[in-house]
């Protein structure tokens, strides 16, 4: 009797995930594969890179940076351009944005009044409805690929870039202006509301100084962004930085790439610097 | 009180000086010439090509950024767990790593290994191996030490230690932060074509040179459908894991 049990193999050394965990690992290990191939992966590639003189000449050639007076006072003025576009960019997404934000707001709605468990009008649900769809598509489109199609219709240049990251961001600033709205205490506002205010001066006395903090915060956090991101837009003539980081390489001009480089990163460095006090003033 | 006024002076004053410095044409929307441009774009636009040999070119893309992005993240997971274990000195490099946005390590890389989607993997993985690496290296730091003490109060290795304490405790956390840098990673990925690293981006940015506005409403359809896609299904899986 126990003979036979010996013969079997041994329960214990049995482990019966292992099936599972075979077809998963060889599973895996296909998809890599195939993701590998549909990617070009090259590992010989990579080793060229740093052997092919090309651009082994455009590495070496990152130091020293370029610092003649005339590059750096182009290079600071591009600066203050990639600043410039991400300042203007904010100020139109804040216009577009927190207008939508306020019709989104259930709150502020009058024909919620009163029954606000069984929610507000019917068109006003849906016109809610509508815009959120609006929002959603706005900042689902990277703000790369509209200041690609922005540049055809308006030309190289900043404008494009304003462009992008106003439509971009006035998606976000909409949503999350709106969610934060709708998460404070609503009494104060029905309270304004029911005693026969406007609804902008409820939003003024009621909503606002609850959430003021929080709304000054977050898009200053979303300028940090927009400054970042003005510099990608660049690539694709969109103006500031980028459009000159992008020259640069396009003449193998590794030391100009290296100051640039050096700027971005300064830059970005202060931008989230003075996002940091700006939002300790507000605590 | 006085420092918001300042601050909110100031900030009045930085848009002021960007709206005077920058030259902006925004009535040059509505000037004859771009204005019909912009109404034949439209209206090109919405009709979008959906022949069948379109369509499928516009699925190899797609499963093309999909396996950027995807092998991407996946390079990134593994040098973060490697930097996490190993090397806890690295972390000015990661800050670098990090600075640098994916296009900007995409166009770096284009000289580097050429045009198509294996620099822009590179890009990809090269940006996300820094922000990873340092969301790995903060959920060990802020993980309960309880477990690696008593294990290495036991006599277990630091390889030991890694793998039965700190990895199983953090591996949720691990595993969210690597799908949400995922659901980044694949918008990026269609848009890093745009400078010529492959995928829905390249296709967009060729048709859209070629004033061809049907293919590329088109292409950004695609787009739009793969992030959503990707988007809830991490989703799903987070939901699972948290």
């Amino acid at each position: 009797m126990t003979s036979t049990r010996l013969a079997d193999p041994s329960p214990a050394l049995h482990d019966p995930a292992s099936r599972g965990r075979f077809i998963l690992g060889v599973m895996l290990f296909i998809s890599i594969w195939e993701m590998g191939r549909l990617t070009e992966f090259d590992v010989n590639g990579l080793w060229g890179a740093v052997t092919d003189p090309a651009p082994r000449a455009f590495l070496l050639g990152f130091f020293p940076p370029a610092h003649s007076a005339e590059f750096l006072k182009l290079a600071l003025l591009e600066t203050w351009r990639t600043i410039a576009i991400a300042s203007c960019g904010m100020f139109f997404a804040g216009l577009v944005g927190v207008p939508i934000a306020l019709v989104l707001t259930r709150v502020l709605s009058l024909s919620a009044l009163g029954n606000l468990e069984n929610g507000s009008g019917w068109i006003s649900e849906r016109v809610r409805q509508f815009l959120r769809y609006v929002m959603i598509f706005l900042r689902s489109v990277p703000e790369l690929i509209w200041a690609l199609l922005l540049v055809r219709v308006v030309g190289l240049g900043p404008t494009a870039g304003v462009l992008a990251i106003a439509i971009t961001y006035s998606g976000m600033l909409g949503k999350v202006y709106a969610e934060i709205f709708e998460s404070v205490n609503r009494e104060p506002t029905l309270a304004l509301l029911n005693q026969g205010a406007s609804r902008l001066q409820a939003f003024a006395f009621g909503l606002l100084p609850q959430c003021s903090d929080e709304l000054i915060s977050y898009t200053v956090y979303r300028w940090e962004c927009a400054v970042r991101s003005s510099v990608v837009l660049g690539f694709v003539g969109a103006g500031g930085l980028g459009q000159q980081m992008d020259l640069s390489m396009k003449m193998f001009a590794g030391n100009e790439v290296c100051t640039l480089l050096i700027l971005f990163v300064v830059l970005v460095a202060v931008a989230d610097w003075t996002s940091q006090i700006l939002r300790k003033v507000w605590g | 009180m006085n420092g918001r006024v300042i601050a909110i002076l100031s900030l009045i004053a930085l848009v002021i000086c960007s709206f005077v410095s920058l030259d902006l044409k925004l009535f040059s929307f509505f000037e004859p010439d771009s204005f019909t441009s912009m109404v034949r774009f439209m209206s090109e636009f919405l009709h979008p090509d959906v022949q069948p040999a379109f369509l499928f070119k516009i699925a190899a893309a797609s499963a093309e950024t999909i396996a950027m992005s995807a092998l991407s993240t996946l390079i990134a997971a593994f040098l973060g767990l490697l930097i996490a274990f190993k090397a806890r000195g690295v972390r000015p490099l990661l800050n670098v790593l990090r600075a640098v946005p994916e296009l900007v390590w995409a166009s770096l890389l284009l000289i580097a290994v050429g045009l198509g989607p294996f620099a822009g993997t590179l890009a990809l993985a090269l940006h996300t191996s820094g922000v990873l690496g340092r969301l790995y290296l903060e959920a060990f730091e802020n993980q309960d030490p309880g477990p690696a003490w008593a294990l290495s109060a036991s006599g277990a290795s630091s390889t030991q230690i890694f793998f039965f304490a700190s990895l199983p405790q953090a591996l949720p956390q691990l595993v969210s932060y690597t799908l949400y840098r995922w659901e980044n990673n694949i918008r990026a990925a269609s848009a890093l074509g745009v400078v010529g690293a492959g995928g829905l981006g390249q296709m967009l940015s060729f048709h859209l040179g070629l004033f061809q506005m049907n293919k590329a409403a088109s292409v950004i359809a695609a787009t739009l459908i793969l992030v959503t896609v990707v988007d809830a299904f991490s989703d799903t899986i987070r939901r699972r894991l948290g």
